[in-house]
């Protein structure tokens, strides 16, 4: 037996190897965090607002005069989850092309942000919403007319990205 | 006639603290314990339900009556079923014995505030039962047929035998002082704060303390259900109300123990000052009521100190716990009965 003894009862002091003073000693440090500021946020109620690099639900840029998407597909296909369906079509304005259909499936969306990354018109951005509920599958399939928000509600995501992409 | 009356004195009695115990006790036990135990980490608790989320513990309870009551295959189905059921029948039946007030006198009837009226070994009858208390949860342990389970079924009655001897032997100086076994008497002779047993008996009041920690398998001393090590231990394969009823019966044996270290350390229902300071007449109602919220709030304090210990102490390991058991608190506990008797019969 040569290993160095390093015993409970060779590291303690007489009144430390009581237990008791050293129970209490921790017992105080309880009872005064017990009357200390609390951390807890009352979700409902106090909503928490995320800043601009939070990447929350993709949703599609509407500017005044119409959508950003010219449906590329670039989203589509860099999709990692493949939640993104686009179809393209032409109209008679200057920017030819439009997503005649543009559809990302929320349940199998994992928030990645590849498709605001690759994006060359930077029109499908990370958006702040973050509480999604749905009560169907069918409901899950966000459409258009879901996605499309407007320039004026997702500037700083677009600031944060202009700084930092 | 007579037999009649006393009968459903009783069954009344019966109803209103089994009432009491398990609305309150219990109920505001588990509500207590999620308060307390988010205060210590900077949380706010249950807030929801009802006001300060009072009424969390119904809501709980009325969850565990809708889940799916299920017994393992390969479980001893007989002693599956029975187990919770032992477990908190005994910890509701010790309240028997207990006095909550002063006798109160109506006309020339006087009435114990007590289910059974003044029984002449009230203690030894609680300390019987609660060692009953250690079948449910063995039983648990052993029916369920699951390895974890049974270690913590040992656990428990391993447990029970070391603390049992060391609380009963702590509490032979109360009865050394008293000289009577039965409650009312003991408590009858702590009527003002300076003749409070604590104050004659603090190392005995220690030792009955921590082996309470022990018989109601509370941390530090929560060995039997263990969650990390056992995964829950004796309840791991209980589920809907029957695991609900351990969970029951865990916050009524904590009230329980809280009630007897008040009753035999202090004063029980006694007020800390003569209830004749106060203006009230010994046996009157009013006197009663007093005697009954000073009871209750005492009482409450302690459970408030089970709770809050059971958020600052780690628990102890298996040999630490035998080690503490037999070779500390045994010696310490046979050294109070010695020093209360010498000091007993040199005051003589």
């Amino acid at each position: 037996m040569n290993i160095r003894k390093n015993t409970e009862a060779e590291r303690l002091n007489f009144w430390e190897k009581l237990y008791l003073p050293e129970i209490a000693k921790g017992m105080g440090i309880t009872f005064r965090q017990m009357f200390k500021p609390k951390f807890t946020r009352q979700y409902p109620e106090e909503v928490w607002i995320p800043t601009g690099s939070y990447r929350g639900r993709p949703v599609l840029v509407n500017e005044d005069d119409g959508e950003r998407c010219i449906a590329c597909g670039l989203c589509s296909r860099v999709c990692p989850a493949l939640a993104i369906e686009v179809q393209a079509a032409e109209t008679e304005r200057e920017k030819e092309r439009y997503p005649v259909k543009f559809e990302i499936n929320m349940l199998r969306c994992i928030y990645c942000g590849f498709c605001e990354e690759v994006c060359p018109e930077e029109a499908i951005v990370m958006s702040k919403d973050y509480d999604l509920v749905f009560t169907s599958q069918e409901e899950a399939i966000l459409g258009k007319d879901k996605l499309l928000v407007h320039i004026s509600k997702l500037q700083d995501r677009l600031e944060f990205l202009r700084q930092y992409k | 006639m007579d037999i009649i009356w006393t009968l459903l004195e009783a069954l009344i009695k019966a109803v209103v603290i089994l009432t009491l115990i398990l609305l309150f006790a219990a109920a505001l036990g588990v509500w207590a314990e999620r308060k307390i135990s988010a205060w210590i980490q900077n949380r706010i608790g249950p807030n929801r339900v009802g006001p300060f989320g009072l009424l969390q513990p119904f809501a709980d309870v009325f969850k565990l009556f809708m889940k799916e009551d299920l017994i393992p295959k390969a479980a001893d189905k007989t002693f599956h079923r029975i187990a919770p059921i032992i477990t908190l029948g005994i910890a509701i039946s010790v309240y028997a014995v207990i006095p909550f007030a002063g006798d109160v006198q109506i006309g020339d009837k006087v009435y114990h505030m007590g289910i059974a009226p003044d029984l002449n070994i009230g203690i030894l009858f609680v300390l019987a039962l609660t060692s009953v208390g250690v079948y449910g949860i063995t039983l648990a342990g052993w029916s369920s047929n699951n390895k974890y389970s049974l270690l913590g079924g040992l656990r428990s009655s391993a447990q029970m035998i070391s603390y049992e001897l060391s609380m009963g032997l702590a509490l032979v100086g109360v009865l050394l002082i008293a000289g009577s076994l039965s409650l009312n008497d003991i408590v009858g002779k702590q009527d003002v704060i300076w003749r409070w047993n604590v104050i004659f008996q603090p190392l005995g009041f220690i030792l009955f303390l921590v082996s309470s920690f022990a018989e109601t398998n509370r941390t530090p001393f929560d060995l039997p259900e263990a969650e990390p090590e056992l995964v829950g231990g004796y309840n791991t394969e209980y589920s809907g109300m029957k695991f609900g009823m351990f969970f029951l019966a865990e916050y009524a044996n904590m009230a329980t123990a809280s009630a007897i270290m008040v009753l035999l350390y202090f004063g029980g229902w006694q007020l800390p000052i003569p209830a004749e300071w106060l203006g009230l007449q010994q046996g009157s109602i009013s006197l009663a009521i007093v005697q009954f919220l000073n009871f209750m709030l005492k009482i409450a304090l302690f459970v408030f100190f089970f709770i809050w210990v059971r958020w600052t102490v780690p628990r102890f390991r298996y040999d630490q716990l035998m080690n503490l058991g037999w070779k500390v608190l045994l010696p310490l506990a046979l050294l109070n009965v010695l020093l209360t008797a010498i000091g007993i019969w040199i005051l003589k």
